[in-house]
């Protein structure tokens, strides 16, 4: 079993006892790696009901069997597991850099951490060494400080941190975690649940050996890949970056603007990708391992915020632009960059912050209810102010650092309509009243408003469907792109890279078993992104959520698209969305309640989770 | 009649490096068969996110790892390559302060120092260049890097006809 470590480490944070088991093979071909043993090992260790801050709720962390080998994007991913505090259903947030190359290395395909700190530490994973190090220093220090201040106590600069910023240490519920400076492992909130542990930082330095299993198909697979990211497949992500995709979405009338009160941003041109690459994109650089290499680093060359930087890609930009009515770039790079600095996940600030917004314009909120901040929409100084006070949760800070859902409880029941989520997770950068697939996709996201859980929004996109129709077979489309998507996210290749496999699962299985020599057939594969799609709704289901989560914001199902265009009248009715869930839900192979019936756990293997469906039928 | 340097080394071109280790991962299994940066006799540097660089052995023309060699381990080959006489090497790391590139190394398993050789046993070639997918390395004698260098900045000053970079950008900046 090679490419794979073979080895779980456990970790009580507040004994500091640690121990390892053995990954075996049966367990590594089932769940894969990454997202699927990362979900499958939170569903064993976890118990029902726990709260997610409580030292009883297991933060996982596990990477992929390519992990720390040369497959272009495969070296480089990793994925935080938890109990979402956001969601309160199963938390999940993928990450790429040169983090989990270093984990591989140092002998684990997963990390599982129980238990609190009595007070602030770090962990250093150093091979065969574990220990829990003083971290009062790190405390109240941005992400990227954190990263340099190890290297330092350390000495080796080839250590690579994750860590969370202010935001987790207060238990934000849209904390992050960031690893290599500008990357984050961004939503559902598990920053908190880092903070919560009390854990600042989580330091690895790996020295081992990574082999694989057949060198000549492997290498004839990277060239070949290789060959692909240098072509069409992935010419936007190397190029103009993905923030291309503003432009081509706002002809589509589905850039969701000034939090859904329009669909078309009137001043997107402004803040256009040939604007940002010709005057802000500073360098484009690489993942551990990748060929393609699309990372865009932004730096302001002048005015107040001259030399900030920032990652930009089109979810941050869409957050903080369209979102907020903002046409001012070095203000939506400098509103990125105090994201990162505070360890906040900037598409759900931008959430937070269009809310706040579309209060003001409603006379919900009043310029004095926050602290002085006039915040309409476009003020993009207002907006920044705003990032200030959620970071730090100073005055009225508090009242938003924990997402939309939680801030409209707050405010009352006339800004519940404003908070655009789903099951408390704040919306991303596509109107889903025009991007049908979509919406049943997020809608059925087991870890709430994410375009990351199936391809659906590109199946809009480029017109493969009516994207304005809801009808029957939208089910399967999604339930097949979900399956990919989830053996992306556990072989953990990205997600950006999708397009260079032109053959999905039989090309992932002629990788995996390059790598591992574990011999998967393409179906197995296929068949094991439907049980780690089982695994999370086990999860869901466990912690009380059924299909009336499954459901999409207020203003995407009562709010029609009011902008003259393609688009226009555009909106989800509850029809179409009871058509859309029953039709997933049966392609699914789950009862009407959007449970796993018995029959698909036995199918897939997982009778021993049957507890949780029946315990629910009774 | 002078003549030209004929040492090659491997170069990485700063502005074309993303920092993407594939050259770790190339050389290290070239070698040892395995994917282990801490055994790769090419390193990459990610100073901060936009400064990257791959940096190797520059086969110099008077190395100083082989004059910091107390114990004369080290000798240079007519090619420029360092090559090492393993009994006679302690791992005391005197050639490792004396590298001002941290192009010599300690192997973690063989206790001894190695640097770059050009994978000279191999009949395709150094496995960096040839994996490299944005062409940053190229195997140069110190003339033609210099030449790429002129070129480079001619490029750079005059990037439309008979406009310099710096009046370009002031043109466009908004």
């Amino acid at each position: 079993m090679l490419g794979y470590a073979g080895r779980i480490l456990y970790l009580d944070l507040t004994t500091g006892k640690n121990y390892t088991e053995k990954l075996n093979e049966e367990t590594a071909k089932k769940y894969v790696g990454g997202l699927g043993l990362g979900m499958y090992l939170y569903l064993s260790k976890s118990k029902k009901g726990v709260d997610p801050f409580s030292p009883e709720n297991p933060l996982v962390l596990s990477v992929g069997p390519l992990a720390a080998t040369m497959f272009p994007t495969g070296g480089n991913g990793h994925t935080f597991i938890s109990k979402s505090p956001a969601t309160g259903g199963v938390g999940e947030s993928v990450n790429h850099g040169t983090f989990g190359t270093e984990l591989k290395r140092a002998g684990y395909d997963a990390v599982v951490l129980t238990g609190k700190a009595e007070k602030p530490i770090y962990l250093l994973i150093d091979d065969d060494s574990i220990e829990l190090r003083d971290a009062s220093k790190l405390w109240g220090r941005s992400p990227a400080e954190v990263e340099d201040a190890i290297k330092d106590e350390i000495g080796d600069f080839y250590v690579r941190v994750a860590s969370i910023g202010v935001a987790g240490e207060k238990l934000s519920k849209i904390a992050c975690i960031i690893n290599d400076k500008t990357r984050a492992a961004g939503r559902t909130g598990l920053g908190a649940v880092m903070g919560s542990k009390n854990l600042k930082a989580i330091a690895v330095r790996g020295t081992n050996d990574v082999a694989i299993s057949k060198p000549d198909e492997f290498f004839n697979l990277v060239k070949e890949f290789h060959e692909r990211m240098k072509g069409p497949a992935a010419q936007k992500y190397r190029t103009m970056g993905s923030t291309e995709n503003l432009m081509h979405q706002n002809n589509m009338f589905c850039v969701p603007t000034r939090n859904y009160n329009n669909s078309h941003f009137e001043l997107a041109e402004n803040i256009s990708s040939l604007i940002i690459n010709q005057h802000f994109i500073a360098k484009i650089i690489a993942c551990n391992s990748c060929a393609m290499r699309c990372e865009h680093v932004a730096v302001i060359k002048d005015g107040a915020y001259r030399g900030v930087m920032a990652r930009i890609e089109y979810d941050n930009l869409w957050a903080f632009g369209p979102n907020c009515g903002v046409d001012k770039l070095n203000s939506i790079i400098k509103a990125a960059e105090r994201c990162n600095y505070f360890g906040l996940d900037a598409q759900s600030v931008g959430g937070v912050i269009s809310f706040i917004m579309d209060c003001c314009e409603k006379g919900i909120l009043t310029k004095e209810k926050l602290d002085g901040i006039d915040a309409h929409f476009g003020n993009a100084s207002a907006m920044l102010a705003l990032i200030d006070k959620i970071g730090k949760q100073d005055g009225i800070g508090a009242i938003f650092a924990d997402g939309v859902k939680a801030a409209a409880a707050k405010i009352g029941s006339d800004a519940e309509p404003l908070a655009q989520h789903i099951k408390g997770l704040e919306v991303t950068g596509y109107d889903l009243r025009c991007l049908k697939t979509a919406a049943l996709s997020c809608a059925v996201s087991f870890r709430g408003a994410d375009h990351n859980r199936s391809g659906a929004v590109t199946v809009d996109l480029r017109g493969k469907v009516d994207r304005l129709k809801a009808e029957a077979g939208r089910g399967k489309i999604v339930k097949d792109l979900e399956n990919q998507f989830n053996i992306i996210d556990s072989l953990l290749v990205c997600k950006n890279a999708k397009g260079t496999f032109y053959k999905d699962f039989e090309e992932m299985a002629k990788i995996y078993n390059a790598t591992t020599g574990l011999g998967i057939t393409p179906q197995e594969l296929e068949l094991a992104g439907e049980r780690i799609q089982a695994l999370a709704k086990l999860i869901n289901t466990r912690e009380g959520l059924t299909r009336k989560d499954d459901t999409l914001p207020w203003k995407v199902m009562n709010q029609p698209i009011n902008d003259d265009g393609s688009a226009k009248g555009a909106v989800v009715t509850q029809n179409e969305l009871d058509l859309l869930l029953d039709d997933y839900y049966q392609a699914r192979g789950y009862d009407k309640q959007g449970t796993p019936t018995v029959a698909k756990l036995q199918e897939l293997g997982l009778t021993e989770y049957l507890s949780i469906i029946e315990h629910k039928e009774a | 009649m002078a003549k030209l340097h004929e040492r090659k080394f491997i170069s990485a071109d700063p502005e074309k490096c993303v920092g993407c280790q594939i050259c770790e991962y190339a050389c290290s299994f070239g070698k040892e068969r395995a994917f282990n940066p801490t055994k790769a006799r090419i390193r990459v540097i990610r100073e901060n996110q936009i400064n990257n660089i791959a940096v190797t052995c520059r086969f110099c023309e008077t190395p100083a790892c082989v004059a910091a060699c107390p114990r004369n381990a080290l000798s240079q080959s007519v090619n420029g390559s360092i090559i090492l006489e393993k009994e006679n090497c302690s791992g005391c790391g005197w050639c490792i302060s004396a590298c001002d590139y941290g192009a010599m190394m300690l192997h973690p398993e063989t206790k001894t120092v190695y640097s770059c050789d050009l994978c000279k046993f191999r009949s395709d070639g150094p496995q960096c260049v040839k994996w490299c997918p944005e062409e940053a390395l190229t195997v140069v004698t110190s003339d033609v890097l210099a030449q790429k260098a002129r070129l480079s900045a001619i490029k750079k000053l005059f990037q439309t006809p008979g406009e310099t970079r710096n009046q370009q950008q002031k043109e466009t900046t908004p």
